[in-house]
């Protein structure tokens, strides 16, 4: 055990897997002899060599679609996009190529793939450093996407995601990178995917986040309370696909529901969680579901903290809804 | 290509005859565009604005390309090339108050700072994502040709920029319809910590222009007089139908990637003073020196005067209030639908982040 920051855990549990299996390789800009722009490979290249770490031309196409042809030869790549708002330019490998190869040959060929990328707001980094699009990906059928809160969580899924066989994009909240500790085994483990955790129990409200807004949606939980609306509270870890059940049971204990995301509003992936909640749970609701998330805007530099749905927008959200 | 010597000299065969005027004009660009660079490094470390994206060892490259560019002519900037903006007259008070994403900021506090764009000076919309306003640029100039107007269309990029796919896309457009479009790479050694010769397996980068049988120079991007001739060349040769050239501009990046980086991890403290002999400004120095044009003392008083300026600029910038919160559900389509009419009431009506920055509204 050792106490680890968010960038730590992840790191170890890149170490650990590269350790036990040659077959890792890891891709991206910048994450050799710099260790990543957030150091989150700080050493590896040291460690385990040029040609298992690869500091690439810059080219998210040419990371995507070559770790595809890394996995199709029996590698298990492990791709660094610098920040999720530079994917882009590798969009098409992954939805049309990573995300249909099995399908496409009956489960002959297949892609196992890890695509790991710094995603969400409040680092001050305006439109092209705060992007929250997972739901391009929760989208595409045929990927799997993860997306942790916490060291812990994360070491375990990273790993998890690095056995699977098929593609994972696993998005890191940068802001939580550095925000909090907590003891983590040295060795590997793992925490399996769609697995959510009820982070807090309660009574009165469903409140379900992931990432950095987890902790949000807790210190509403706390200020809430105060007022006697005891929240149960939910990380999704994985996002897609989803361990409904969780989330379902939980809604149908409590009758109300309401979903946090950064991400803009529409077609986020809070509007297919509310249409899961309302198609099974809809005698048990006692409340309409409630979206707190991002605006339909592009992301804002200077008004960020306004933009984003922190405690100070999800605590109102949490009251009205109680008192529906 | 190289026209000021080491010794300060002119090779005589590649003067482009520029007035001493004309170059000391280069010269206190150039060093005014090192200056506010300095002050805005130390106003990030100060934790008063977020971030900087600074071209420290760059200014001939930039500062020279765009006084060798024609009022009329285009400018597609990456992200390091302010310089060129301000040598068109873009007031530094409104640069300064992007900066800080202030009530007096162009972009209306939505982009990271160095993320600007001047439609009066054509000067287009610098984003983040590389590679992507190369091919906005090729389209800027088709546009241009199409419509008869004698401008073209520089476009800055740096040397990783020529891996993207948006170059190469760009590359071929601009060949196959023979824009008049200015492709202007700065290689300045390094992609944040990678280095130019793990980027690309060719040994030069004009070399990819070949394929695109687009005409190629490389010039000492640390000569300004150098840069100005390569530029003003291939204005000339857009200007007479031959189509687009591609410029690769031989500079270093004297500093960090931007204010979030630190060098020392990747490249050698020797390797940086080697470039630091090389300084643009340097050399240029040496030349108007001999030419009895420049002096210490015109330097100092100089310096003073860039110094005050920004300093101004910046006090200003900092008993402005910040941009409206309205602002953030501004602009994303000519007209506001009901969606972004009932965000932006419930945001501006709802409660505030303990943090908020006060707006003017
Ligand atoms: C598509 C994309 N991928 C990654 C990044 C992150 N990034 C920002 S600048 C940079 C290096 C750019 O190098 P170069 O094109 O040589 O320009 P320079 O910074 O040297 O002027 C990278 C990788 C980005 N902005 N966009």
């Amino acid at each position: 055990m050792s106490e680890m920051n968010l960038v730590q855990a992840i790191q170890s549990g890149l170490r650990n897997a590269m350790r036990e299996d040659q077959d890792v390789v890891l891709i991206g800009e910048d994450i050799g002899k710099l260790g990543g722009v957030f150091r989150v490979t700080q050493g590896l290249q040291e460690e385990f060599g040029a040609d298992r770490v690869l500091d690439t031309p810059l080219s998210e196409t040419g990371i995507l679609g070559v770790a595809i042809g890394m996995a199709l030869h029996g590698l298990r790549p492990v791709s660094e996009i610098q920040f999720a708002d530079f994917i882009y330019p590798g969009f098409d490998q992954l939805v049309n190529e990573a995300a249909k190869y099995r399908y496409r040959t009956a489960s002959e060929l297949h892609v196992p793939m890890v695509v790991r990328t710094p995603y969400g707001g409040g680092i001050r980094g305006g439109q092209y450093h705060s992007q929250s699009p997972e739901s391009l990906f929760i989208h595409t059928a045929g990927l799997k996407v993860v997306c942790p809160s916490n060291p812990h969580d994360a070491k375990g899924l990273l790993i998890q995601s690095i056995l699977d066989d098929d593609p994972v994009v696993f998005f890191e909240p940068k802001r939580v990178y550095r925000a909090l500790k907590m003891e983590v085994p040295d060795e590997a483990y793992t925490v399996p995917l769609s697995e959510a955790k009820i982070v807090r129990p309660g009574e009165h409200v469903t409140c379900v986040a992931w990432g950095a807004m987890l902790f949000e949606a807790l210190s509403a939980a706390d200020e809430v309370r105060k007022q006697g609306v005891d929240v149960e509270v939910i990380d999704l870890r994985t996002l897609w696909p989803l361990d409904i059940d969780t989330v379902v049971n939980s809604v149908k204990k409590t009758g109300r529901f309401v979903v946090v995301h950064e991400a803009p509003r529409t077609c986020g992936f809070g509007g297919e969680l509310v249409t899961l909640v309302v198609e099974r749970a809809f005698l048990h609701l006692e409340a309409p579901p409630v979206r707190v998330t991002g605006f339909d805007t592009p992301f804002p530099l200077t008004h960020e903290r306004e933009y984003l749905p922190l405690a100070h927008r999800i605590a109102p959200a949490l009251l009205q809804t109680a008192r529906y | 290509m190289q026209v000021i010597r080491d010794d300060g000299s002119l090779d005589p065969n590649l003067d482009p005859g520029l007035s001493i005027d004309q170059v000391v004009a280069l010269y206190k660009a150039m060093v005014r565009t090192r200056v506010i660079d300095d002050r805005l490094n130390r106003l990030q470390r100060q934790g008063r604005i977020a971030f900087h994206v600074g071209s420290l060892g760059e200014e001939a490259a930039i500062v020279g390309s765009a006084a060798a560019l024609r009022d009329r002519d285009w400018i597609a900037p990456c992200y390091r090339e302010v310089g060129a903006l301000l040598w068109r007259g873009y007031p530094l008070q409104r640069y300064v108050d992007h900066m800080y994403g202030n009530a007096g900021d162009p972009v209306r506090g939505r982009q990271m700072p160095d993320h600007t764009f001047s439609r009066e000076h054509r000067y287009l919309s610098v984003s983040a994502p590389i590679g992507t306003q190369i091919p906005h640029a090729v389209g800027v100039a088709m546009a241009a040709k199409k419509r008869g107007l004698d401008e073209c269309i520089g476009v800055f990029f740096g040397d990783g920029a020529t891996s993207s796919n948006d170059f190469h896309a760009a590359m071929n457009f601009a060949g196959v319809y023979r824009a008049p479009v200015l492709f202007l790479c700065r290689n300045n050694g390094y992609a944040i910590s990678l280095p130019t010769s793990e980027q690309t397996a060719v040994r030069t980068l004009a070399e990819k222009s070949a394929a695109y049988r687009i005409p190629a120079t490389r010039v000492d991007g640390n000569d300004v007089l150098a840069v100005w001739k390569a530029v003003r060349d291939g204005v000339d040769r857009a200007a007479e139908g031959g189509g687009p050239s591609f410029i690769e501009l031989m500079t270093y990046r004297m500093g960090g990637h931007s204010t979030s980086d630190d060098p020392r991890v990747y490249r050698t403290e020797e390797e940086v003073d080697a470039w630091r002999r090389a300084d643009p400004l340097l050399r240029l120095r040496k030349h108007i020196e001999q030419r009895a044009a420049w002096s210490a003392e015109l330097e100092a008083d100089w310096q003073a005067v860039c110094d005050a300026e920004v300093r101004a600029c910046v006090r200003q910038a900092e008993s402005m209030p910040a941009s409206e919160l309205r602002e953030v559900f501004r602009d994303v389509y000519a007209e506001q639908p009901w969606h972004l009419r009932e965000q932006e009431a419930e945001c501006l009506g709802g409660p505030r982040a303990r943090d908020h920055e006060e707006g003017s509204s």
